[in-house]
C-alpha cells in the first residue's frame, strides 16, 4: 500500500460522511448509507412482504371458505393495498425510522436539514417509491401480456422507469426521489458493541519496552488497522502483522506473536495519544512526525 | 474501577484509560434507557429515568468530544458515535405522541395543505373537465369513437351497441339491479386500490416536471366524458349523473388533488424560485405528502359510499342530495379558514 492508495482510501471514506451538528455543537459525522445496503434492506422489505402477504392469504382463504362469501376476498385486497403502500411509512414513522430492512442492515431515514422527521416526509417519500418500484414492474408485466403495445414502447417505458429506479447511483449523497422530494437521508445507524479496552495495561511484568525510534515508523491509521487484528484475534493475521512489524523495526523473533502485537499497541497508542495532547495528529507512516 | 494508574513507563498524566474508566457506567446506562425507549416508548420510563435521559445524553456526546480529540481507540469512538446518533434521534426526535401527531393532522396540517395548492387544484380540474368535455363531444356525435376511450373489459358492457335497459339496470334501476350489483362491493375495493393506486402514481409522476400527471388526469377526464355521453344518448344522463355524483364528487376532488400535489412538485422543480432548487423540490414533497394521505382518507370515503350508499340509496335525487353535501363537507373542512392557522 502506498501512500497514494492509503489516502485516496481515507478520502473515500471521508466523501461519505455528512456534517451534522447537534444543537449542543458535537458534529456526529452521520454516514451516507451505501446503495448496496439500500438494496439489501430492499430486498429483506419485499422479501417480509410478499411472506406476509402469502400467511394473510392463506387466513383469508380458510377463512373465507368457511364463511362462502366474497367479503374475504374484499378484505383480501384492502390487506394487500395496504401492505404494500403502508409497510415502508409504517415502520419509517416509528422510534427507529426504519423498516425491519433497514434496521438488519443497519441503515435509518433522517431528515436533511437536522431537523425532526416529519410523517409527511416519510409518506412523500415512500409514495415516490410506487413510480421507483412498481412501474418499472408494471411497464415489463405489460410488456409481457399485451401485444397491444409494441416492443419500442416497452423498451422506451422500462428505460425510462429505470432511469427513476437508478436515480441513487447518480448522486454524491445516494438520494433516492424520494429522498429528494422528501428532504431526507438514509444514513448509517448501527449499534456498536462497547468491546473491552486493549490498551489498558494491566500486568505491566514482563512487558517489552520499546524506544522511540523503534515507535516512531507508525501512524494513527498503522494504529488502527493494528487495532483492528488484535481484537479480531485471528492467529495468521497476527503472524503476518507481527512479522511485518519486527522487519520494519528490526527485531529478532523472540516473544509470541500476540504478546508482541499487544506491547506494541500498547505503546505506540500511549505515545501518539500523548502526541494529540499536544495537538499533533500524525495521520499515517506517510506523514511526517 | 479506578485501578491505580500504571507502573509508568507509558501511562501520561491524563490516561484514556481512566477516561474510559470514569465515564464507562454513564455510557452504560444510557445504552440501556435508549433500548428500553427504543422498544418500549416513552411510557414505559419512569419520572426518574425521563430526568435522566438527557443528563446521559450530554454526559455521551461531551464524552464523544473528548474521545475524538485525545483517544486513538477505534472501538471506543465507534461507539460513542453510535452510541450518540442513537441518543440524538431519540432525544430530539420525540416531541409529540402519535395521538397529538393525529389530532394535528386531522384538524390543521391536511386541510391547510390542501389549501396552499388550490392553484394547482384548479388546474387540475380543468385537465380532468377538459378531457371530460373533449370524449363527450366526440361519442356524442359519434359513438364509435367510445371504444377508443375505453377498454372493453373494463365497461362490462355499458358502451354505445348497449339498450337503455341494460344502461339502466347498469346503475341501479330496473329489475336486473339486485342481481348485478351483488359482486358490487368486490368491485368497489377494487376500484378504490385501483384509484389509490392511480393517484398515488399521478402524485409521483409529479416529478417529472408534472407532464405525465396532467396527462393522468386528462385520461380519468376522457373515461368520464366517454361513458357520460353514452348514458346521455339514451336519454339516461340525469340518471347516470347521480350514480356518479354520489361518490364522484369525493372521488373526483381526490383525484384532482393527488394530480395537485404531483403538479406541485413538478412546478417546484421546474421553477424553485429564490431557494435551491433541492429545498424547494422538498419543502413541495412534505405539503404534497400531506395532500397524498388526505388523498388515501378520500379515497376511502369515495369507496365506502360507492359499495354501500349507492347499492342501498336508489334514488337519483337522494343521489345528488348526497354528493352534493360531500361536496360542500369537503370544500367546508378545507377552505373555511381557522383561527389557528395563522402562521
Amino acid at each position: 500500500m502506498t501512500a497514494a492508495s492509503n489516502l485516496k482510501l481515507r478520502e473515500a471514506r471521508a466523501k461519505k460522511i455528512r456534517q451534522f451538528i447537534t444543537p449542543e455543537g458535537v458534529d456526529l459525522e452521520l454516514k451516507i448509507a451505501s446503495a448496496g445496503l439500500r438494496l439489501g434492506a430492499l430486498v429483506v422489505d419485499l422479501t417480509l412482504i410478499v411472506v406476509a402477504l402469502f400467511v394473510f392469504s392463506f387466513f383469508i382463504a380458510w377463512v373465507g371458505v368457511g364463511s362462502k362469501s366474497d367479503i374475504a376476498y374484499v378484505v383480501w385486497m384492502l390487506g394487500f393495498f395496504a401492505l404494500r403502500t403502508f409497510w415502508f411509512i409504517g415502520f419509517e414513522l416509528g422510534q427507529r425510522a426504519a423498516t425491519p430492512g433497514k434496521r438488519l442492515m443497519g441503515v435509518r431515514v433522517v431528515a436533511r436539514d437536522g431537523g425532526r422527521l416529519t410523517a409527511d416526509a416519510v409518506v412523500a417519500r415512500n409514495l415516490i417509491r410506487e413510480l421507483e418500484l412498481f412501474l418499472p414492474l408494471m411497464m415489463l408485466g405489460n410488456g409481457i401480456s399485451e401485444d397491444a403495445i409494441s416492443g419500442w414502447t416497452v423498451l422506451a417505458g422500462v428505460l425510462w422507469s429505470l432511469t427513476l429506479s437508478l436515480f441513487l447511483l447518480f448522486n454524491r449523497d445516494r438520494m433516492r426521489m424520494g429522498d429528494l422530494i422528501a428532504g431526507t437521508w438514509v444514513v448509517m445507524a448501527q449499534r456498536v458493541k462497547l468491546d473491552a479496552d486493549i490498551g489498558v495495561a494491566g500486568d505491566q511484568t514482563g512487558a517489552i519496552a520499546f524506544t522511540e525510534a523503534e515507535l516512531s515508523v507508525y501512524g494513527i491509521f498503522e494504529l488502527q488497522e493494528l487495532e483492528r487484528v488484535l481484537r479480531a484475534r485471528d492467529a495468521r493475521a497476527m503472524r503476518e502483522v507481527a512479522d511485518t512489524i519486527r522487519a520494519k523495526i528490526g527485531r529478532p523473533v523472540a516473544e509470541e506473536d500476540d504478546v508482541f502485537l499487544l506491547n506494541y499497541y500498547r505503546q505506540l497508542k500511549a505515545r501518539l495519544e500523548r502526541k494529540l495532547l499536544f495537538g499533533k495528529r500524525r495521520e499515517d507512516k506517510y506523514a511526517s512526525d | 474501577m479506578t485501578t491505580p494508574a500504571a507502573p509508568a513507563i507509558t501511562a501520561p498524566a491524563f490516561s484514556t484509560g481512566r477516561f474510559r474508566a470514569e465515564r464507562e457506567a454513564d455510557w452504560i446506562a444510557f445504552d440501556l434507557l435508549l433500548t428500553k425507549l427504543e422498544k418500549k416508548g416513552a411510557k414505559a420510563l419512569t419520572s426518574d429515568e425521563l430526568l435522566q435521559l438527557p443528563l446521559l445524553y450530554r454526559a455521551t456526546l461531551s464524552s464523544l468530544s473528548i474521545a475524538r480529540a485525545t483517544s486513538l481507540d477505534k472501538a471506543l469512538l465507534d461507539h460513542l458515535e453510535a452510541l450518540s446518533i442513537r441518543g440524538y434521534f431519540l432525544v430530539y426526535g420525540v416531541r409529540e405522541t402519535r395521538w397529538s401527531r393525529v389530532r394535528r393532522f386531522f384538524l390543521y396540517d391536511w386541510p391547510a395543505a390542501v389549501r396552499s395548492v388550490w392553484k394547482e387544484t384548479i388546474v387540475i380540474a380543468l385537465i380532468i373537465i377538459l378531457g371530460a368535455l373533449t370524449s363527450y363531444s366526440l361519442v356524442a356525435h359519434q359513438p364509435e369513437w367510445y371504444f377508443n376511450f375505453i377498454d372493453e373489459g373494463m365497461s362490462g358492457g355499458r358502451d354505445p351497441r348497449a339498450t337503455a335497459e341494460f344502461l339502466q339496470s347498469t346503475i341501479g334501476h330496473g329489475k336486473a339491479a339486485s342481481e348485478q350489483e351483488s359482486g358490487l362491493h368486490v368491485f368497489a375495493t377494487f376500484l378504490f386500490t385501483h384509484n389509490s393506486q392511480v393517484s398515488i402514481l399521478s402524485f409521483a409522476l409529479g416529478f417529472a416536471f408534472g407532464v405525465p400527471t396532467m396527462m393522468l388526469e386528462y385520461y380519468q377526464g376522457i373515461g368520464l366524458g366517454a361513458m357520460l355521453a353514452v348514458f346521455a344518448n339514451k336519454g339516461l344522463g340525469f340518471d347516470f349523473g347521480g350514480w356518479l355524483f354520489i361518490h364522484g364528487t369525493t372521488e373526483l376532488f381526490a383525484a384532482a388533488l393527488s394530480g395537485a400535489a404531483g403538479l406541485r412538485i413538478g412546478t417546484a422543480v421546474v421553477f424553485p424560485g429564490a431557494r435551491g432548487r433541492l429545498e424547494a423540490a422538498s419543502a413541495a414533497g412534505r405539503t404534497a405528502g400531506k395532500v397524498m394521505v388526505g388523498v388515501i382518507l378520500m379515497l376511502l370515503v369515495a369507496g365506502l359510499l360507492e359499495g354501500f350508499g349507492r347499492q342501498l340509496i336508489t334514488d337519483t335525487l337522494l343521489r345528488y342530495g348526497i354528493g352534493t353535501l360531500m361536496l360542500l363537507f369537503w370544500l367546508a373542512y378545507y377552505y373555511v379558514p381557522r383561527r389557528e392557522d395563522v402562521t
